[in-house]
C-alpha cells in the first residue's frame, strides 16, 4: 500500500560562484510515500523551493544538483535527459505554483490549457478529452464546468484559478504532486477550501504530495509528516504530531513559539480612560471608484462605505478582513494617500478637510503609516539616515537636531546608529521594517497605522517586529491602527478588532469578545477558516487544545 | 523564494559590475581612442583640413609628397588616406571630423535627456500636465525626425548649435515617453507614498525619490540617442543640409567623394569606417550598460 513515490537522499544543490552561500541545500534526505502528504517547512532562504525545482527539473540554468539522488518511483530524475523529464512531468509528477495569477496563460481559454496537456501525453480523441476535462473540473468543484472550460483566466477568481491548476496537475493521475506554497496568495477562507480539496483528491487518487509552506497553521492542517529546513540544511523530520508537539530541535521550537496564538490573551491591557477627544475619529467614510467606459457609461465600485471608527490614545485597534474587504482603502483614506469620496475624519478633535498640502500638514505630522513590503518601502537611492530625517526636516527641524533624534531612534528600534549611513539594500526584510518604523517615529506621531506591516516577514521576524511595536506603544502611548488579514496577529496585539467585508464593517468589539463569541456569520467563517486551529500555537510549546 | 540579501560590501557594486562587462569595456575603449584622436588631431600629422591644394587632387592613400598651405608654404606630407577632388587631405579632414561627430552626439544626448527627462517627470507625476504635454509630444512624433531637422536647419541657418538643436528636438518625445512610463510605475512605490505621508513637498518627491530611481534606464537611452544623433548629423551633412561643406564632417567628406566613388572609393571609405566604428562603440556601451544597470537585475539581492 505505502509504496515510496519519491526518495530523496543526500541531495545537494550548488549555487553559482559569488552567491551568499556555496550550496542552496545540502545533505537533504527524505521520502514521500503514496497517499501521504509531506510538508517541507522553512522560512525564506531555507531552500525549500529549490528542492521542489530540483525534483521537477526546473532549476535555473546556473544552479545544478551536484550530490545525491532523487528517485521518482525508483528512477533517478537527476539523471534524466530533458526529453525524459518532459515525458514524466504531468504523468508521474506534477506541480502547483504559488501564484495562480501568473501560472495560467492569460490569452488561452482554461479548458484549452488543460487540453494541451492531454494532447501532449495521450492519444485520446477530442470528444473523450473534453469529457475528461469537464469531469475533473467537476471533481475540483468548479461551478459550471462548461462555462469554465471556455473562460479566460482573468474571468475567474484566484481560488478558481488555483482549482484549474490542481485539475491540470491531477489530470493524468501522477504518483507525486508537488505543491509550492499553493495557498499563500489566497484568502483564508479560500485557502481552507483549497487545502480541503487537495487533501480529499490526494486520498481518492492515493497521490504522494510534497507540500511546501512557511505556514505552521497550514502544516497543522494538512501534513502527515513534516520536514523542517533551515538555511539549506535539514533540521528535523517526523510525523506531524512529533514535530508540532514534541519538537527535538531548538529551531523548530523557536518557529512554533513564534506563531501567534488565535486565542486573545486573558487580560488585554485596559486602555486609558478616553481623553477629551479620541486620537482618530472616522464618521461615514466612503470611497467610491468611478470608471467610465468609451460611451461614458459609469461603473461605480464602493471600496469602503459607511465606515465609522475611533482609536483612543494608547489603544490598538485592528481591522481584519480578506482581500477586497476595503481595509487598506480605509487606511489610505485616513492618511490621505487617496481622497475619500465622502465622510468626516478628525485627528485629535481637529477636522481634516481640504486637500491642499498646507491644510493637511497637521495630519501629516500626527498620523504615520508603515507599509507591507519592506523591500519597496525605502528609496533604494537614499541612505537610511536621509530617509529618517526627511520628515522632521519637512517640518522645519534642523539637520543636526534631526540626525541626533535619528540616532536615538535607531537605538529604540534596536539597530546600530552606524546604520544611518548605509543604504537599504544592506539590510534584511526585518531590519528594513525597523527602519520604516523609525522613520515614522521621527515625526512623533500620535497615531501609527500599520498596513499589513508584518505580513511579508518570516514568522520569527514578524514576532520580533510585533514585540517591538508593543514596546514602542507602551513607551510612547501611541494609538495603533493595525490592518491585517492574519487573525492570529490580530488576536495577540489588538485591544479591539473591526471586521470588514466588501467595504463595510460587519462586526466590531473587544478582541476577546469577537474571537470567543463572534456575532456575525462572516466573522465565524473567518475564524473557522484560520488554518491549524486545533493546535494551540504560541504557548510555550504547542499542545492539542481542548476541542 | 528570496534568499536573504547579503550585505552590499560582499556583493559586487554596480560600478564594478559595469566595469567587468566586456561590451562596456570595448565601447569605452574605442570611444576613449576617438576622443584622444579628436583632441590630438593637430599633432597627428595633419594639415589645415579646409585648405585645397590643386597639385594633389585625388592622390591615392599612402602617397608621400608636398602640400601647399594657404600662405604658400609647401610642407612635406604623408597622404595616409589620399586627397579629395579639391585637393584636401582626407586624413586631416577625417580626424577633425571626429570632433564634430562626438560633440554633436554628446550635446544632443545631453539636451534631449535633460528636456525629455524633465517633461517626462512632469507628465508622469503631475496628472493635470500629463494630457497637454503628451499630446504635444505626440504631435512632434508625427513629423519624421530628419524632415523636422532639415526644416529647422534651413529655418535657423546652419551652425553647430542649430544642428544640435535640430537633431535633439525629434529625440525629446521618445525620451519623454520613456521617462513618463518609468515615473508612472515609480510613483506607485510605497517609498513615494511614505514620502507623501511625511509631508514632503511635491518637487522634492520628484527630484529626490523619483528621478534617481529612473536614472539608470535614462543613461542607457542616452547612449542610443547619442548613436542616432551621430548618424543623423552625418546624414544631414551628406544631404548637404547640415554644416557647410567646407567644415570637415564625415557626412561632408562622403558627400564630396560620392561623385567619384567608382574611381576613388577612399573618399567615402575612410570616413565611413570611422562613422561605423563610432556608432558601434556607442551602441555596445549602451548594450553593456543596459545589461548591468537594468533595475530588474539589481533591484533586490536575489529571488524570483
Amino acid at each position: 500500500m505505502s509504496r515510496v513515490v519519491l526518495d530523496v537522499s543526500g541531495l545537494g544543490v550548488a549555487l553559482p560562484h559569488g552567491s551568499d552561500r556555496a550550496h542552496a541545500v545540502r545533505d537533504i534526505s527524505f521520502s514521500v510515500n503514496a497517499g501521504e502528504i509531506v510538508c517541507l517547512l522553512g522560512e525564506s532562504g531555507s531552500g525549500k523551493s529549490i528542492i521542489a525545482q530540483t525534483v521537477m527539473g526546473l532549476l535555473p540554468a546556473h544552479v545544478r544538483a551536484t550530490e545525491g539522488q532523487a528517485l521518482l518511483l525508483g528512477e533517478d530524475v537527476l539523471k534524466y535527459t530533458p526529453e525524459q523529464l518532459r515525458a514524466v512531468r504531468g504523468v508521474r509528477m506534477s506541480m502547483i505554483f504559488q501564484e495562480p495569477m501568473t501560472a495560467l496563460n492569460p490569452v488561452m481559454a482554461c479548458g484549452e490549457q488543460v487540453d494541451e496537456m492531454l494532447t501532449q501525453h495521450t492519444a485520446l480523441p477530442a470528444e473523450e478529452r473534453r469529457r475528461k476535462i469537464l469531469d475533473i473540473f467537476a471533481q475540483v468543484k468548479l461551478p459550471e464546468p462548461e462555462r469554465i472550460y471556455a473562460s479566460y483566466p482573468h474571468q475567474l477568481s484566484g481560488g478558481q484559478r488555483q482549482r484549474i491548476m490542481i485539475a491540470m496537475a491531477l489530470m493524468l493521475e501522477p504518483a507525486l504532486l508537488i505543491a509550492d506554497e499553493p495557498t499563500t496568495a489566497l484568502d483564508v477562507t479560500t485557502q481552507a477550501e483549497i487545502l480541503r480539496l487537495i487533501r480529499q483528491l490526494q486520498r481518492e487518487h492515493n497521490t504522494g504530495v510534497l507540500f511546501i509552506t512557511h505556514d505552521m497553521g497550514v502544516v497543522a492542517e494538512i501534513a502527515d509528516r513534516v520536514v523542517v529546513l533551515q538555511l539549506g540544511k535539514l533540521v528535523e523530520q517526523g510525523t506531524k504530531l512529533e514535530v508540532l508537539q514534541s519538537p527535538r530541535e531548538a529551531y523548530t521550537r523557536m518557529l512554533l513559539d513564534a506563531v501567534p496564538s488565535l486565542e486573545p490573551p486573558e487580560l488585554a491591557h485596559q486602555p486609558e480612560a478616553p481623553a477629551v477627544a479620541p486620537v482618530l475619529l472616522v464618521r461615514d467614510l466612503q470611497k467610491t471608484y468611478v470608471s467610465r467606459n468609451w460611451f461614458g457609461r459609469k461603473r461605480e465600485v464602493d471600496a469602503a462605505i459607511g465606515v465609522n471608527l475611533t482609536v483612543e490614545r494608547g489603544e490598538t485597534v485592528g481591522i481584519v478582513g480578506e482581500s477586497g474587504s476595503g481595509k487598506s482603502t480605509v487606511a489610505r483614506c485616513i492618511v490621505r494617500l487617496i481622497e475619500p469620496t465622502a465622510g468626516h475624519i478628525e485627528v485629535l478633535g481637529q477636522h481634516m478637510h481640504g486637500r491642499s498640502i498646507a491644510s493637511l500638514k497637521p495630519l501629516r505630522k500626527k498620523v504615520q503609516i508603515v507599509f507591507q513590503d519592506p523591500y519597496r518601502s525605502l528609496n533604494p537611492r537614499q541612505t537610511v539616515g536621509a530617509a529618517i530625517i526627511e520628515g522632521p526636516m519637512n517640518f522645519g527641524a534642523s539637520r543636526t537636531a534631526a540626525w541626533q533624534r535619528a540616532e536615538a531612534l535607531m537605538e529604540l528600534v534596536r539597530l546600530a546608529p552606524s546604520a544611518l549611513n548605509r543604504y537599504p539594500s544592506e539590510f534584511s526584510g526585518g531590519q528594513r521594517q525597523r527602519i520604516c518604523i523609525a522613520r515614522t517615529l521621527a515625526m512623533d506621531p500620535e497615531l501609527l497605522i500599520c498596513d499589513e506591516a508584518v505580513s511579508a516577514l518570516d514568522v520569527s521576524v514578524a514576532a520580533q517586529i510585533l514585540e517591538l511595536l508593543a514596546e514602542i506603544q507602551q513607551r510612547l502611548h501611541l494609538a495603533l491602527l493595525f490592518i491585517t488579514h492574519d487573525l492570529r496577529v490580530a488576536a495577540q496585539i489588538c485591544d479591539r478588532v473591526i471586521v470588514m467585508e466588501k467595504g463595510r464593517i460587519v462586526e466590531q468589539g473587544r478582541t476577546r469578545d469577537v474571537f470567543t463569541h463572534p456575532q456575525q456569520p462572516y466573522t465565524r467563517a473567518l475564524l473557522a477558516a484560520a488554518p491549524g486551529r486545533e493546535f494551540a500555537f504560541g504557548h510555550k510549546h504547542a499542545a492539542l487544545a481542548p476541542a | 523564494m528570496a534568499i536573504e540579501a547579503s550585505p552590499v560590501s560582499q556583493r559586487p557594486s554596480v560600478l564594478s559590475k559595469v566595469a567587468r562587462n566586456w561590451s562596456v569595456r570595448i565601447g569605452v575603449g574605442v570611444l576613449a581612442l576617438l576622443v584622444a584622436v579628436a583632441i590630438c588631431a593637430p599633432w597627428m600629422g595633419t594639415v589645415d583640413p579646409a585648405v585645397m591644394d590643386g597639385a594633389v587632387m585625388n592622390v591615392l592613400p599612402g602617397h608621400s609628397g608636398e602640400f601647399t598651405l594657404l600662405d604658400g608654404r609647401a610642407v612635406k606630407h604623408e597622404f595616409w588616406m589620399g586627397a579629395d577632388s579639391f585637393g584636401r587631405d582626407i586624413w586631416s579632414r577625417v580626424l577633425y571630423g571626429t570632433r564634430i561627430s562626438l560633440i554633436v552626439g554628446l550635446f544632443v544626448a545631453l539636451v534631449s535627456l535633460t528636456l525629455g527627462g524633465l517633461s517626462g517627470l512632469c507628465a508622469g507625476y503631475l496628472r493635470w500636465l500629463d494630457g497637454i504635454l503628451m499630446r504635444v509630444m505626440d504631435g512632434l512624433m508625427a513629423i519624421p525626425g530628419i524632415l523636422l531637422a532639415i526644416a529647422l536647419v534651413s529655418a535657423l541657418g546652419a551652425s553647430l548649435t542649430t544642428v544640435v538643436v535640430a537633431i535633439a528636438i525629434p529625440e525629446i518625445p521618445r525620451v519623454t515617453r520613456l521617462v513618463r512610463s518609468l515615473v508612472l510605475s515609480i510613483r506607485e512605490e510605497p517609498y513615494v507614498e511614505a514620502a507623501v505621508a511625511l509631508g514632503t513637498p511635491t518637487w522634492k518627491i520628484m527630484l529626490r525619490h523619483i528621478l534617481p530611481n529612473a536614472i539608470a534606464p535614462l543613461i542607457v537611452q542616452g547612449t542610443f540617442v547619442c548613436a542616432s544623433a551621430i548618424l543623423v548629423e552625418s546624414i544631414l551633412s551628406f544631404l548637404g543640409v547640415g554644416l557647410p561643406s567646407e567644415i570637415p564632417t564625415w557626412g561632408n567628406i562622403m558627400a564630396e567623394g560620392r561623385v567619384q566613388f567608382n574611381q576613388y572609393p577612399h573618399n567615402v571609405l575612410y570616413p565611413g569606417i570611422f562613422l561605423a566604428a563610432t556608432v558601434l562603440a556607442v551602441n555596445m556601451l549602451g548594450d553593456g550598460l543596459r545589461d548591468t544597470l537594468d533595475p530588474k537585475f539589481n533591484k533586490r539581492g536575489s529571488g524570483k
